[in-house]
């Protein structure tokens, strides 16, 4: 059973990163003006245009070309950069790593901060701890993430020098091997601000989840019970409401991957991050169609993968969603 | 709970409201506590200052301004002359924060408004007929979550050319996405209800039903995505525009911040960064507590606990 709904969600995702891409081809080439200048620059002189057009296969018709796409996307080939003058998937690989080092390190804080948040909210519930600490989730909610992240560069990195401002890792830093390139203090120390501010951003949905699910078990008898039996209001909490109030925040933190990969865009490009993300703005700055269709489609698969790895999670706790 | 609150409600559960009753709800619990009215009155004020802009402006936001001895004023702290100082072009920044919120409205509200429109229309014809209708509706939405939502309006709307328009169409595009999945739940369950049957059983017309027993019904939800999308809406344009791929005629709170990011200006000017984002989370944060209340509203079980 658990096979067959694994397969068919599997066989889902395939389909919809089809359309995905078919979107994606008909977005870059369906556009006003001459398409072919999303892909091959403009100010080059018109016979070596013609002469790329031509070996690329831009000069044939639309299906055709819409068929050479696809076959190349699945075997991941995804065209020449013209800004780094390289194939694109040259590229990628490290843009990859960094991107989901920062996400799976926002991923950590935020479901540490915010359940530990959460937990204090629900305990002190009534008390201005709570009305205060409510409401401070929603005002980093309502802050655009990159304007947070200006002020803590303008705080931590500009005026107390704390923090560096951008990248990540120290110019000139040379790291002999991959696992000592992101295993090292000074790849933490870039990794920090970041992390923080895109915690900040995403930690009130789960504070907001175990407070309100945690207040919904006071009134059970369990609760009445640990107390009576002498328990301390610690153990109480974490032992024994927090243990019950988890399931639909376990839910919703499968869902947070999927969404952080998608939305990490504006924080990778306050930080000069080297990830996916700032690369979509860079390569859409530059016009450079090719790097940024490939990063879509790339962080689009990403995506698909974790909202597949969100319902196997929710299917795993919820056995009735299996069903069906 | 106020008693006339209830016996609306009770009204409402009996019937199948109408539009006056749901309007009346909505009315009261808006103004009864102190966050909504709060949320409103801001937003209220946010819609003057859009609506008087010219004669809230000191200067021509565009305007190079000069020193007293003729240079130009590039970077003042705030001052008599620029209540929040000016830009490294010497332009006034109060004059921009007040014009800036003529986009962030005009963008939050129109795609909000669109994605609402749009969202409610597929949960309703989607709900209520049911079938192959609502398979392949539900299929287009499982087909737009797919998107990611920021890279998607950044791309689209630098291949169509960067205008406000353009960034409501993409965000309006993509938006309706969350509304059409909740609404459609809901309509699905207030399709049996017995006072919809019963209509359906005196002749009515499945446009008929919809209009007057269906709308009603999913108004306060449709509402509350209305409420939650001005804010995205307006988060979303002020980062395509961050990102440096909003219509560079506008000034929204976006831009400004782009600038203040990409000259470098942000390392000393705080009076250029502060104000912009200020702007953005007061209206923001009203944004969301009205959808809050309306939140209230729309789900009855939320009335009972205060």
């Amino acid at each position: 059973m658990r096979v067959r709904y694994l397969l068919r969600r599997i066989l889902q995702l395939a389909l919809t990163m089809w359309l995905v891409a078919t979107i994606v081809f008909l977005m870059f080439r369906l556009i006003p003006g001459d398409p072919t200048s999303t892909l091959v620059d403009p100010t080059f002189p018109a016979s070596l245009r013609a002469e790329i057009l031509h070996r690329f296969g831009l000069d044939r018709p639309l299906h055709e070309q819409y068929l050479t796409y696809l076959a190349r996307a699945v075997r991941g080939d995804f065209g020449w950069s013209f800004y780094y003058n390289s194939p694109v998937v040259e590229i990628v690989g490290d843009m990859i790593i960094n991107t989901l080092l920062l996400a799976l390190a926002t991923f950590f804080l935020t479901y540490l901060f915010g359940i530990l948040g959460g937990v204090v909210l629900a305990w002190k519930h009534g008390t201005p701890v709570d009305s205060v600490g409510s409401l401070v989730p929603l005002v980093f909610r309502a802050a655009p993430v990159f304007w947070t992240g200006m002020l803590f560069l303008m705080v931590f990195s500009y005026r107390l020098d704390w923090f560096p401002h951008a990248g990540i890792r120290t110019a000139g830093y040379a790291a002999t091997n991959l696992f000592q390139k992101y295993v090292s203090l000074d790849f933490l120390w870039h990794l920090l601000l970041p992390a923080v501010v895109s915690t900040l951003y995403y930690m009130g949905l789960p504070m907001l989840l175990v407070r309100n699910a945690m207040l919904e078990n006071f009134g059970e008898e369990y609760v009445e019970f640990a107390r009576a039996r002498g328990m301390s209001e610690a153990r109480v909490m974490f032992r024994h409401v927090l243990r019950n109030a988890l399931l639909p925040v376990v839910t919703s933190a499968a869902v947070f991957l999927g969404l952080a990969l998608g939305g990490q865009i504006v924080v990778e490009y306050t930080f000069s991050w080297p990830g996916l993300g700032r690369e979509i703005v860079m390569a859409t700055q530059r016009r450079d169609y090719p790097v940024a269709q490939a990063m879509f489609l790339l962080l689009a698969v990403g995506v698909g993968l974790m909202n597949l790895l969100a319902d196997m999670v929710y299917g795993y706790l919820d056995p009735r969603v299996r069903l069906q | 709970m106020s008693r006339n609150l209830s016996e609306g409600l009770t009204l409402a559960a009996a019937t199948g409201p109408s539009w006056r009753t749901r309007l009346g709800i909505l009315r009261r619990i808006l103004f009864r506590d102190l966050s909504t009215a709060v949320g409103i009155t801001v937003i209220v004020l946010f819609v003057l200052v859009a609506l008087l802009a010219p004669v809230l402006m000191t200067d021509d936001p565009w305007a190079i301004n000069r020193r007293p001895n003729g240079t130009i004023a590039r970077l003042d702290p705030p001052s008599r002359a620029h209540w929040l100082g000016t830009t490294d072009l010497g332009r006034d920044i109060y004059s921009q924060v007040v014009v800036g919120s003529r986009a962030a409205l005009l963008v939050g509200f129109l795609a909000a408004l669109m994605t609402t429109v749009v969202g409610t229309s597929v949960a309703v014809i989607a709900g209520y007929f049911g079938g192959w209708v609502d398979d392949l509706l539900m299929r287009v939405v499982d087909f737009a979550y797919a998107v990611p939502f920021v890279p998607f309006v950044i791309i689209l709307v630098s291949l169509l050319k960067p205008s406000l328009a353009n960034v409501i169409i993409a965000i309006a595009l993509l938006y309706w996405r969350s509304s059409a999945r909740v609404i459609r739940a809901q309509v699905l369950s207030l399709r049996e209800r017995p006072y919809i049957k019963a209509a359906r059983v005196a002749g009515a017309g499945p446009w008929r039903i919809i209009y007057h027993h269906i709308t009603p019904n999913i108004l306060p939800l449709a509402m509350l995505y209305m409420a939650i999308g001005v804010g995205w809406a307006i988060i979303t344009e002020s980062s395509v525009s961050f990102l440096g791929l909003g219509d560079p005629l506008v000034i929204s709170w976006g831009s400004m911040l782009n600038l203040a990011f990409t000259t470098g200006a942000m390392q000393r000017a705080w009076w250029w960064v502060l104000p912009p984002g200020f702007s953005i989370i007061l209206l923001v944060v009203a944004t969301f507590l009205v959808g809050r209340s309306v939140e209230e509203y729309a789900n009855p079980r939320l009335r009972g606990e205060v």
